[in-house]
């Protein structure tokens, strides 16, 4: 097969070979150019060598496979893939900067800036996941970041890609993954959850504020399959000062059935993104690991029980939509409100694990100057708040799957465009305005948000008022 | 080059056609069709005459059981195959007894080989069902892609380095890369009688240099179709089978 000798100055299909940037036990980078264009990139080789754990091979085949079918700006750029019958590699574009690695001799982190980093984290696995890849080794040394902030997700060499052979699937015994990230299913051989990249960013946020790791660093088997019966211990024991919800989060993360998990990354980045509006439950105030006997009890259960099934159909997974409902409190009339809601509650029926974010748009004066309090004293933004809960109350949505949201600003399409495109909102819902008078002469807010959404919008208008 | 391959007509030309239109975008330079011309379908005299046409235009067509079948080669099949059978072999002229008499059980472009059913023994007419089978025909042959008919439902298996098989639930539109150092086979789904619950007509293309294979399903009027089939007194079954696609 292939040998990879390659030294600085040779030309292979194009590409001059520049410096080694490193050498690992997988694979070494060469940072490479085109001769017609000066931007360097970096050329990928895999160390085949006789004898060589055929799983290293597999796993930059599946990482050819994948890696040019993927698109955004969570993922580095794929140039081209040699042939394996020559010399295989992979050219991709070189990112500028160091991995999150680095960072590991500065935890523990406070919970704020440990939250922003599992917020990016999981907006580039939401971008992943929207494109069918399930990454299965989210780790600090496979995270990049672009200079214009987004998170980068690198290494795809034991990625799933949802409609491509798995040809790791059931190629080898031991499970594949990085020890103290790997989530339980994963240690148990499943490559097709989604969630199993969730439970590795919550291993990643408990590491960040703790400076522990929450499962060890197990190298045996037996060691790993230990996460499927022994909870890690609640952050807030090891730091109190941690705060409930970030606790309520990473816990969640780290549930053992998948099921139990954020239903998607997106949900996961809109709560870190929201502590306020956390739904704390037990997990929260936990300050001690589970006792004796629930460890013996889950301990002596077979480990298959211990761990969810993952979805079936790519359909499952995916129905678990942020739905944004974009309420003006001003220029609503009961019929509206009522149609609105009920369209709400009908696309909340649908979809039992969908997320609903009612929006409201505080518009601040371009001129005058902003009164934060209105003349009685009271602080608009929390009556606000106090409004849109009582708009929504007769649907009674349970705790934990509604949050409100007021937003300041001078267009209230542009500020409900903003929300929908940081907080991968699938489906704004939002009324008509009312009067058509004003609408002709100010241009409908919800005419702007449907041209220029990044996701589906429903428009609700009630045909009595238009006339 | 790119390869359109289509499997298991059963005498169903509006099938039959919205595959051929739909290779025809794809921009297909080549036709294979992996057997089962007839059988089942209420067309097969119009079919077989198409698809001759096809072949003196330079497409590849092997032979199915059901074509063995209509030209006198003994058969076992069930009670509703059969009646098919006996339906439609007194509904085929003379020339086309002839073209599906002619027709080859192999044929191979390069590395790649084609059949209708099991390649370890392609007039056994055995299916390539699961996993166990499909290590038997690839086995078997030398070709690093093989494609297979017979099945009705899409799915594509690969011989790994360590020996095993891998089994792949093809996802329509999603271009599967073939890599050359393994061994691949390829199960068409059916054009006139699908059987994965989807009653679209299912056909493959091939990217020769590419070495890529994507599952496409071109839809059309079953339901005329399965009216054909009531009004030509074919067992109601028939009929069913083509709006459910099970």
């Amino acid at each position: 097969m292939a040998k990879s000798r390659l030294e600085t100055g040779a030309v292979l299909d194009g590409f001059t070979i520049g410096q080694l940037i490193h050498r690992g036990g997988m694979a070494s980078l060469w940072e490479v150019t085109q001769a017609d264009d000066p931007t360097p990139c970096l050329m990928k080789i895999p160390v085949l060598q006789e004898g060589e754990d055929p799983a290293a091979i597999v796993s930059f085949e599946m990482e050819q496979m994948i890696m040019p079918r993927l698109r955004g700006p969570h993922v580095p750029r794929h140039i081209a893939n040699g042939d394996f019958a020559v010399q295989p590699y992979i050219v991709m574009e070189r990112l500028a900067g160091e991995t999150l690695l680095p960072q590991i001799d500065h935890v523990p982190m406070p919970a704020e800036k440990v939250a922003a980093i599992g917020a990016g984290l999981a907006d580039a696995v939401e971008a992943l996941h929207r494109q069918g890849v399930i990454h299965l080794d989210i780790k600090p040394s496979n995270i990049m970041f672009r200079p214009t902030g987004e998170t980068v997700l690198i290494d795809y060499g034991l990625a799933h890609h949802r409609g491509l052979p798995d040809l790791l699937q059931e190629e080898f015994r031991l499970p594949y993954g990085t020890a103290p990230y790997m989530a339980p299913e994963q240690v148990m051989g499943i490559r097709s959850d989604p969630r199993s990249d969730i439970f590795a960013i919550g291993c990643l946020m408990y590491f960040f504020a703790t400076g522990v790791r929450p499962f060890g660093d197990p190298q045996k088997l037996k060691g790993l399959k230990q996460r499927l019966w022994r909870d890690p211990v609640p952050p807030r024991k090891l730091k109190p000062d941690l705060p409930p919800w970030f606790q309520e989060i990473v816990l969640r993360c780290l549930e053992v059935k998948a099921g139990r998990r954020y239903p998607t990354p997106a949900q996961l980045a809109h709560d870190l993104r929201n502590p306020d509006q956390v739904q704390l439950t037990a997990r929260a105030g936990k300050l001690a690991k589970d006792g004796f006997f629930a460890v013996l009890k889950r301990k002596g259960e077979p480990p298959r029980s211990l761990i969810d099934r993952p979805p079936e159909r790519e359909a499952e997974a995916s129905d678990a939509p942020i739905v944004a409902a974009a309420i003006n409190l001003d220029d609503m009339t009961p019929d509206l409100a009522d149609k609105l809601r009920r369209t709400l509650l009908r696309i909340l029926e649908r979809s039992p694990d969908a997320r609903l974010a009612v929006l409201n748009v505080l518009k601040l004066n371009r001129i005058a100057m902003d009164q934060t309090l209105d003349e009685q004293g009271n602080n608009k933004h929390v009556q606000r708040l106090v409004e849109l809960k009582d708009w929504a109350r007769p649907m009674k949505v349970a705790q934990g799957r509604v949050t409100f949201h007021v937003l300041e600003a001078f267009d209230p399409a542009e500020s409900i465009l903003d929300y929908a495109r940081v907080n991968n909102v699938d489906h704004i819902v939002m009324g008509a305005r009312a009067n058509s008078t004003m609408r002709k002469i100010l241009g409908g807010v919800s005419g702007k948000v449907a041209a220029e959404a990044p996701c589906s919008v429903t428009v609700v208008r009630n045909r009595d008022t238009e006339s | 080059m790119r390869i359109g391959i289509i499997s298991d007509v059963h005498a169903n030309a509006l099938a039959l056609e919205a595959c051929l239109a739909a290779l025809e975008r794809l921009d297909a330079g080549r036709i294979v069709i992996l057997g089962d011309v007839v059988g089942y379908g209420p067309d097969p005299e119009s079919v077989t005459q198409r698809v001759a046409g096809l072949v003196s235009q330079g497409a590849i067509c092997l032979m199915g059981n059901h074509d063995a079948a209509a030209v006198g080669a003994r058969a076992s099949m069930n009670g509703t195959a059969a009646a098919a059978i006996a339906w439609t072999k007194p509904r085929l002229s003379d020339g086309s007894r002839h073209f599906l008499a002619s027709l080859p059980l192999t044929a191979e472009l390069e590395d790649v080989l084609f059949v209708h059913a099991d390649a370890s023994n392609p007039a056994g007419w055995n299916y390539v069902l699961d996993a166990a089978t499909a290590m038997q025909s690839l086995l078997a042959v030398k070709a690093r892609v093989t494609f297979v008919g017979h099945v009705h439902r899409p799915q594509v298996y690969c011989l790994t380095a360590t020996a095993k098989v891998i089994a792949h639930t093809p996802v329509t539109g999603t271009a599967v890369p073939l890599s050359p150092q393994r061994q691949w086979l390829a199960v068409a789904g059916a054009v006139g009688q699908p059987r994965d619950g989807n009653p679209a007509a299912s056909f493959m293309t091939y990217d020769t240099a590419a070495r890529e294979l994507t599952f496409h399903r071109a839809t059309y009027d079953y339901e005329a179709t399965a009216q054909r089939i009531r009004d030509a007194g074919l067992p109601e079954r028939l009929a069913e089978r083509l709006i459910t696609g099970i």
